[in-house]
């Protein structure tokens, strides 16, 4: 075991810090720590603006293969990376879904002629890219998918119709990854098939979701005869499921350590408000600000561990801890902020519900043991999948 | 950065675990703990002189393997998975750390040999009655007298304090407070002036014991260190490699905990199916496999900064903090998983017979060693809320 990283990547994360220090000024000074999640909505203009500066100092994409476009940058680089980005106060970036799911899912199950077209707008920050996974039924259960993919012969085109919905940023991507079903009378997994779809299009609508927090991040995206070009189906007609699962494998990945620096910036907050108004002093709040401390360390490690195990890139048994333990920590943070606050918790800047950060982390954070997973969901995963324990039975 | 075991930690831990497996099983530590000793002399001197454990982390010139914390915490673990019954911990975790981090390099040699060869058993004797666990608790007394030291008061909690060999007792001068005046004293055990009781305790695997120094004549040469040196930062960090030490034996038996109730679980039918297949049964199951995963990843932390503590690696600064992480997070952890095993056992699991009682037991008495969680806790409250700032950085 060795904790310490080497002299070249401690040089890299200087270049990082370097960069980001020259560059997140200016224009770019407003939406330091901004647009994380419960703030997706915030700045998209300038956020835009601001992945095109990033891709022109060669850092987006950073850790795709050279040749697709990216740095090759090695595991610990990417850590690097986030950290450094998060530290800075980084903002929430538009491009991730595009830089993190899209590319990756095409470089590995994309054909020559997808990668062409799609990576280089990824790679430069200027086509930004939403997921179309949920729909009204199909939450949990993923794969009770209704939306339905029929290719017209004529016009030689898919045409796409259903709904999807919790599609954060559908509102200002341009493209939209979909899966939905073939094969009309197929159930479950089969039948799959997975789209590269243009949100610019008639055949689609997209109505904003006013949630919890007031704002609307999330949409509920409608496909009436949407239309999918012949080539923009990833594998075959079929295929859908298991290259929407490889993806799914994309998402719990080095992002995480970057992630956890926008925690550490949370928890900052709550132990700075807890000094400014004197509830540091409570030996509740004190035993629960250290518990805070202490799960956000450890998440570190786990993270730590997570990416130095299992040189083949498989997912370890204790990988499949991950989603349940940043969620319930970052719900308890969200409470431990207000609890902190005291009755000032409640009380909102001006009069229209406009939140501040601190709310916004209380109340957004109820999401975060919901989506991509539920709580539990994630316990039957770590159950049946790291524990072997017997799977649920399926329903008729 | 590489935060996993190299192919040598995990030949140690897997050898760790087989011989355990054989050697420390529920009828021989049910036998063990039934003993006024504690242990199993055989068996211990089958691991000291076979196994060589107590020498892992001790320096080669003291007939030690040189081997790192890592490695140690690793063997802990599997200690505290197989509930073995012996005086390594008194020996290892804390006697023999207070010789590394305090002793003159001639004590180290003269003191620190004998218990590297397993030809002795040793322990550190530095709380009496309550509940601090820092070094500045101590409150045996000293007071210089000719050609050495008269040492009055009461230890308690003391681990293997009554089947000890050689004992390091921490005092503090006569009328001294806080960090002042402390230092630490080998003595053997059976000096005169000393009086050695067993405590009974709800855990029976490790036994604990009240010290009472009466009049207890020591020589100058049995000061650990430079006699004018003050010990308080040696003690502080001897007490934080102990409580790692401690930590790692918690996610063994948090581990232990987790797969027997796992195995019965999927033995037990009820209403026609094993209760493994409840999803109440698997979710309670999820939440320990949770707590589990993250206490060793706590654990396996503070043993990297303990290994750099005592080669004097720049993140050693990092002791109190990691081994309060690992000690709050692992004591939980521990009374977590041992309870819930419990309840997953059902009626079974409140008996004498089926072993996860030994593991409640073990992971309560275990809690309270070196400082429960809350302390641990309040202790890094006070970094992070009363220091004028800890830092950004993770």
């Amino acid at each position: 075991m060795k904790l310490e990283f080497s002299a070249a990547d401690e040089a890299f994360r200087e270049e990082v810090a370097g960069w980001m220090a020259e560059n997140l000024v200016g224009e770019f000074a407003p939406i330091r720590f901004r647009g994380g999640p419960g703030d997706e909505h915030m700045y998209v203009e300038e956020r835009i603006a601001w992945e095109q500066r990033l891709a022109a100092g060669g850092w987006t994409c950073i850790g795709w293969p050279e040749e697709c476009g990216g740095r090759g940058a090695s595991i610990e680089q990417q850590v690097i990376f986030a950290e450094e980005y998060a530290r800075a106060g980084g903002p929430g970036r538009m491009g991730h879904i595009g830089e993190g799911l899209t590319g990756p899912t095409l470089i590995a199950f994309g054909n020559e002629d997808q990668q062409a077209r799609f990576l280089p707008g990824i790679r430069a920050g200027k086509e930004f890219w939403c997921q179309g996974y949920s729909e009204p039924s199909a939450g949990s259960d993923l794969a009770n998918v209704k939306t339905k993919a029929r290719f017209d012969e004529e016009r030689g085109v898919w045409l796409i119709n259903g709904q999807k919905v919790w599609t954060s940023l559908a509102q200002d991507a341009d493209w939209c990854f979909v899966i939905a079903r073939t094969d009309p009378d197929s159930v479950a997994h089969k039948g799959l098939g997975f789209f590269l779809i243009r949100m610019d299009q008639p055949g689609i609508e997209v109505r904003p979701i006013r949630q919890i927090t007031g704002t609307s991040e999330f949409n509920e995206v409608f496909f009436d005869d949407a239309e999918c070009g012949a080539g923009d189906i990833v594998g075959a007609p079929g295929d859908g499921w298991k290259v929407a699962m490889g993806l799914l494998g994309f998402e719990r990945g080095v992002s995480t350590l970057g992630q956890q620096m926008g925690f550490q910036n949370e928890l900052n907050a709550v132990i700075a408000a807890a000094k400014d108004n004197g509830a540091a002093a409570d030996p509740l709040i004190r035993q629960r600000i250290a518990d805070a401390h202490v799960g956000l360390k450890i998440m570190r490690y786990n993270s730590l561990r997570m990416l130095s195990g299992g040189g083949d890139g498989s997912l370890q048994p204790e990988a499949t801890i991950y989603k349940l333990y940043w969620a319930s920590w970052r719900r308890n943070l969200g409470k431990l902020a207000m609890d902190v606050l005291g009755p000032e918790a409640e009380m909102l800047e001006g009069q229209g519900y406009e939140l501040g950060p601190l709310q916004t982390l209380f109340l957004f954070s109820r999401a975060d043991t919901i989506y991509g997973g539920t709580n539990q969901i994630q316990r039957n995963i770590i159950a049946e999948r790291a524990l072997g324990m017997p799977r649920e039975p399926k329903g008729n | 950065m590489e935060f996993a075991f190299t192919e040598e930690q995990i030949m140690i831990r897997e050898t760790a675990a087989a011989f355990l497996q054989e050697a420390s099983t529920s009828a021989a530590v049910r036998a063990a703990m039934d003993t006024e000793l504690g242990y199993d002399p055989e068996l211990w001197s089958t691991i000291s002189s076979d196994m060589f454990w107590q020498a892992i982390h001790l320096p080669e010139n003291c007939g030690g393997m040189g081997l790192g914390y890592v490695e140690l915490v690793a063997t802990l673990e599997q200690m505290g998975r197989y509930l073995l019954c012996s005086p390594f911990f008194s020996t290892v975790c804390l006697a023999a750390n207070a010789l590394l981090v305090h002793a003159s390099d001639e004590q180290q040699i003269e003191w620190l040999s004998p218990l590297a060869s397993g030809e002795k058993t040793a322990t550190l004797a530095y709380t009496s009655r309550g509940t601090d666990w820092s070094a500045e608790s101590v409150s045996v007394t000293w007071t210089p007298v000719a050609d050495g030291y008269e040492l009055n008061g009461e230890y308690r909690y003391v681990i293997d304090g009554h089947s000890a060999d050689c004992l390091i007792l921490a005092a503090r001068e006569v009328g001294s407070t806080g960090a002042d005046g402390i230092r630490l004293f080998l003595v053997d055990s059976d000096t005169e002036g000393l009086q050695r009781q067993r405590l009974g305790t709800i855990d029976e695997t490790r036994k604990q014991a009240a010290i009472c120094c009466d009049s207890l004549r020591v020589p100058v040469s049995a000061v650990l260190g430079d006699p004018a040196t003050e010990a308080c930062s040696s003690l502080s960090t001897v007490i934080d490699l102990a409580t790692i030490c401690v930590a790692a034996e918690q996610v063994g038996c948090s581990q232990q905990a987790l797969d027997s109730t796992i195995a019965y679980t999927r033995e037990r039918v009820q209403f026609g199916r094993t209760i493994a297949s409840y999803q109440a049964v698997k979710h309670k199951a999820a939440d320990m496999m949770l707590k589990v995963e993250a206490a060793r990843s706590a654990a396996y932390y503070a043993a990297c900064i303990a290994e750099e503590a005592l080669s004097g690696g720049v993140l050693g600064q990092e002791l109190a903090e990691a081994a309060s992480v690992a000690k709050a997070y692992c004591s939980d952890a521990a009374y977590f998983c041992t309870g819930t095993g419990i309840q997953l056992h059902g009626g079974v699991g409140f008996t004498w017979e089926y072993d996860i009682q030994m593991y409640f037991k073990r992971a309560r008495a275990s809690e309270a060693l070196f400082g429960a969680a809350g302390q641990h806790r309040e202790r890094l409250a006070a970094m992070l809320l009363d220091a004028p700032a800890i830092g950004g950085a993770l």
